[in-house]
C-alpha cells in the first residue's frame, strides 16, 4: 500500500483506483469480517450476537487480511490503470511472447467493447421493432434476454472472416514478426524496477526466515 | 497470371455444391469486375480465387488454382498470403487488433511478413499515400467510421503488395469521394502489374475500372467479355445486374424518343 498509493496519486488515479479498488473487494471483505471476527477463537471478547463471539484476535485477522486484499486489488488496478494494454503486451511480444499469445490477448480485450457495441446496436434495431428494454428491473430481464441470443451467434460468425482476415496478411507465418517501435524504455524506470525486484527478494527473504510478521 | 480451371466448390458440412465448373483467368495487370444478384457466389469465388477456401476454411474444390504458374493447392495459408490478398465487405472484421494507430494498423500485414523495418515502413508509407491516409494514421483504428476503416483495410492489403488482389465490394461503405480514390488507387495497382477480382454491385465504378467483367448467377459464369460489351448486354438486367448509370440514361432516353447523341454530347 506505501508503494502503490504515492504511485497512484503521481498518476492522478488514486480517487479512481480507492472507489474501484474499494468496490471490488467490498463483496469479498464482507464475508472476511464477517467470518473472521465471530468464528475465529479468541480470548477478549468484544461483544455478542446470539452463539457467536466478536474477539479482538478475530478484528486483527480481519483487519490485516482487508488490507492485503485492498493492496492486492490497488496493485492490479494501478497496472490496469496506467498501462496501455496493447503497448504491454506488444512489448511483452518484443520481448519473445509468441505472436499469437498475443494476438489472443489483445482480441479478448477488444472483444468485449466490440460485444457491448454489437449489443447496443441489435437493442436499438429491436426497439425499433417494439421490443421493450425499458422499466423495472424485471421488464428489463424481459427485454434483455432475447438479445442475447443474437448478440453472441453474430459474434461467433464474425470470427471466422476475423480469422480469414488475418491469414489474408500472413499472421501464420512461422517466425518473428519485426516490430516498428519499442516501448520508451528511460535508465530511471529501469532502475526503479531493478529497485522493486530487489525489495519483491528481500521481502521473500525475510518472510521465508521469519522476519516478517505472519498471519496468526 | 492467376488461373481458375474447371473450379467447382463445396462448403464443409453442406451436400450442395455452390460453384459450377469455373474458367477464370486474370492477366498482370488486369482488372476484372465480378457481377452477379445476391447469393449468386460472388463471395464464395472470391475466397476460391484467394485460395482460403479450401486452404483455410475447408471444403472441397474440385479443378485448380495456379498462382503464376504455381499450383495453389501445395500452399500454406502464409504462402498464398504473400502472391494474393483477399477484402472482405466488413472493415471491422479486417481490423487486426494488434495496432494501436491507424499507421500501425496498415503495418501489421508487412511486419508479419518479417520484413525490415525501412521496407515495413516504406510499404506503409505507400499504402497510405495511395489512399490518402495521412490526416488518419495517428488515430486508433477502433475509432473510425465505416467508411474510413473501409479505406484502412484496403490499404493494409495493398501494403502486402501482392501480385494478385481479390477484394469483396470494397466500396460497400464509402461515399462517392472514397469510391473514387479506391478507383484511382486500383488503377495504379493494375499499371504496376498486379491482377485484380473486384466483386462488386456499384457497376458505375467498375464500368469506369475494369478491362474485363464476369457475371455469376447461380454459381455459374453466365458471361465473360469486354466491360462495354457485358454492360450493354440487354439480357443483363434479367439476371439481377443493373447496369451502369450511363446506358441506363441512354437507354431511358432512347425510350423517350430522344436523340442518344445529345446525351453522348453532354458527357464531353
Amino acid at each position: 500500500m506505501l508503494a502503490v498509493l504515492p504511485a497512484a496519486v503521481i498518476a492522478g488515479v488514486a480517487r479512481r483506483l480507492i472507489k474501484v479498488s474499494f468496490l471490488l473487494t467490498l463483496p469479498i471483505a464482507i464475508s472476511v469480517v464477517l467470518v473472521s471476527v465471530f468464528t475465529r477463537a479468541g480470548e477478549t471478547v468484544l461483544f455478542e450476537i446470539g452463539p457467536f463471539d466478536a474477539t479482538a484476535e478475530g478484528v486483527d485477522f480481519a483487519a490485516q487480511t482487508l488490507v492485503r486484499l485492498f493492496a492486492i486489488s490497488t496493485s492490479i488496478g494501478l497496472f490496469g490503470m496506467t498501462t496501455d494494454p496493447r503497448a504491454f503486451v506488444l512489448d511483452l511480444e518484443r520481448r519473445g511472447l509468441s505472436p499469437r499469445f498475443a494476438f489472443v490477448a489483445l482480441a479478448t480485450l477488444e472483444a468485449v467493447p466490440a460485444m457491448v457495441e454489437r449489443a447496443q446496436v441489435i437493442a436499438s434495431a429491436q426497439r425499433a421493432r417494439g421490443l421493450d428494454t425499458e422499466g423495472s428491473v424485471a421488464a428489463r430481464l424481459r427485454g434483455v434476454l432475447p438479445l442475447a441470443g443474437p448478440v453472441v451467434l453474430s459474434s461467433l460468425t464474425e470470427v471466422e472472416e476475423r480469422s480469414l482476415a488475418l491469414e489474408v496478411r500472413a499472421f501464420g507465418r512461422p517466425g518473428r514478426r519485426r516490430l516498428l517501435w519499442r516501448l520508451p524504455d528511460s535508465t530511471p524506470q529501469l532502475l526503479l524496477r531493478a529497485l522493486l525486484l530487489g525489495l519483491l527478494i528481500l521481502a521473500i527473504a525475510l518472510r521465508l526466515t521469519g522476519a516478517f510478521p505472519v498471519l496468526p | 497470371m492467376l488461373e481458375l480451371s474447371l473450379a467447382s466448390y463445396r462448403y464443409p458440412g453442406y451436400a450442395k455444391t455452390v460453384l459450377h465448373d469455373i474458367e477464370l483467368r486474370l492477366g498482370d495487370g488486369e482488372i476484372v469486375g465480378l457481377v452477379g444478384p445476391n447469393d449468386a457466389g460472388k463471395s464464395t469465388l472470391c475466397l476460391v480465387t484467394a485460395g482460403l477456401a479450401p486452404a483455410s476454411i475447408g471444403g472441397v474444390l474440385k479443378g485448380t488454382l495456379t498462382l503464376d504458374g504455381t499450383p495453389a493447392g501445395g500452399l500454406r495459408t502464409h504462402e498464398l498470403a504473400e502472391r494474393v490478398v483477399v477484402g472482405f465487405q466488413n472493415p471491422n472484421t479486417q481490423r487486426s487488433g494488434l495496432a494501436a494507430t491507424v499507421f500501425e494498423e496498415i503495418a501489421v500485414g508487412p511486419m508479419n511478413l518479417g520484413l525490415e523495418v525501412p521496407e515495413t515502413l516504406a510499404r506503409t508509407r505507400g499504402a497510405v499515400a495511395r489512399l490518402r491516409l495521412e490526416p488518419l494514421v495517428e488515430r486508433d483504428p477502433q475509432r473510425l467510421s465505416g467508411g474510413q476503416a473501409q479505406l484502412v483495410a484496403i490499404a493494409s492489403l495493398l501494403a502486402m503488395r501482392p501480385r494478385h488482389v481479390i477484394l469483396d465490394e470494397p466500396t460497400a461503405q464509402l461515399d462517392p469521394e472514397g469510391t473514387r480514390l479506391v478507383g484511382e488507387a486500383l488503377k495504379a495497382l493494375a499499371d504496376d502489374g498486379t491482377s485484380l477480382l473486384i466483386a462488386e454491385h456499384k457497376t458505375d465504378l467498375l464500368d469506369g475500372l475494369c478491362q474485363r467483367v464476369v457475371v455469376i448467377d447461380g454459381g455459374t459464369l453466365v458471361r465473360d467479355g469486354p466491360t462495354t460489351a457485358v454492360f450493354e448486354d440487354p439480357e443483363l438486367e434479367a439476371v439481377g445486374v443493373e447496369p451502369p448509370a450511363r446506358i441506363r440514361l441512354r437507354r431511358a432516353a432512347q425510350a423517350a424518343g430522344l436523340d442518344p447523341r445529345v446525351l453522348a454530347g453532354a458527357r464531353t
